[in-house]
């Protein structure tokens, strides 16, 4: 029953690479959405809600 | 971001994107810092756990795959209770939920049916049968396929919320299909061993690192998923300043 470590390693490896691929993608998006919005800001964009939230309370 | 956000002080207010943004950048870096606490922990106790007498190394397979399997199925429940979410209240953040968590979902449905066929192949001498619970976690891979789709397939999110949320509810009873599959049919895959009536069969040895494992993957979902919800929040929020932008400049070139 010795003789398995490559499956283990395959397993541990595929693991790892398409988690770094779906965190890694998580943090470009992220940083892509804020870029936006802070060029969108300094162009003096605002959302229409914004008007509208500060009388709602 | 403005702070504009009503000071009722209740639980409801998680319901204003806003407050969850300001939530969630306080959470995240703690939610992360633990995970990988955790996560390093459990791959220290798996690495160390002893090999089965049985199944030798392949064993350690289990401390990953179990994981994802059972998130596979979690990540799917939560998006059913999204859906249930946009189709009664039409909770705005619902619909982020669903839509942020399909694609984790879908990794972890992925990586449970490769670390499975990679201990398939050493164990039952084959890769893939088309058995019950095989060919029903295949099903949910696609299920989750299906979705992402839908809920890009609209430039409008509150056209496509609806609709996948209908989806995802029907699909939703492919999850006890899975969960039972291993009682109703015969099926190469072994019944269930941890949860089970009577208690765990698994020794300690294997059971302790199998659970810390399980809850920093848990941990690891919840924090991609809130991460990927901001990002959500973010996109729709740069897309709603867009067309605010593009209709002032419109105006402007009329009048």
């Amino acid at each position: 029953m010795m003789g398995h470590t490559g499956f283990v390693l395959a397993s541990y490896g595929a693991a790892i690479i398409v988690l770094a691929a779906l965190i890694g993608w998580i943090f470009i998006d992220q940083r892509s959405q804020r870029q936006a919005l802070q060029e969108l800001e300094s162009r003096g964009v605002r959302r229409r809600s914004e008007t509208k939230m500060d009388n709602a309370s | 971001m403005s702070d504009a956000v009503s000071k009722t002080g209740r639980w409801i207010d998680l319901a204003n994107p806003t407050r969850f943004l300001s939530l969630a950048g306080g959470i995240l870096p703690w939610l992360g810092g633990l995970t990988a606490l955790v996560l390093a922990i459990g791959f220290w106790m798996s690495m160390n756990a002893p090999d089965d007498y049985q199944q030798g190394s392949t064993v350690k397979i289990m401390f990953i795959h179990v994981p994802f399997a059972w998130l596979s199925m979690m990540c799917y429940t939560i998006m059913s209770i999204a859906a249930l979410g946009t189709l009664v209240w039409r909770h705005p953040l619902a619909d982020v939920s669903a839509k942020a968590a399909a694609p984790i979902g879908a990794v972890f449905t992925a990586l449970a049916l490769i670390t499975g066929s990679l201990w398939g192949k050493p164990m039952w001498g084959t890769w893939w049968v088309w058995d019950a619970r095989l060919t029903s976690v295949f099903v949910l891979f696609l299920m989750y396929l299906g979705i992402i789709a839908l809920t890009r397939a609209m430039d409008d999110p509150a056209k496509s919320a609806k609709a996948t949320a209908i989806l995802t509810l029907v699909g939703f009873i492919n999850i006890p299909i899975i969960k039972f599959s291993v009682d109703w049919w015969n099926t190469l895959h072994q019944p269930a061993s941890v949860l089970r009536m009577g208690g765990s069969t698994l020794d300690p040895s294997y059971l302790k690192p199998l659970l810390v494992m399980a809850i920093g993957f848990t941990l690891l979902f919840f924090t991609l998923h809130m991460m990927a919800m901001r990002n959500e929040i973010w996109r729709r929020r740069v897309t709603a300043m867009r067309r605010v932008a593009a209709r002032s400049a419109d105006r402007g070139t009329v009048s």
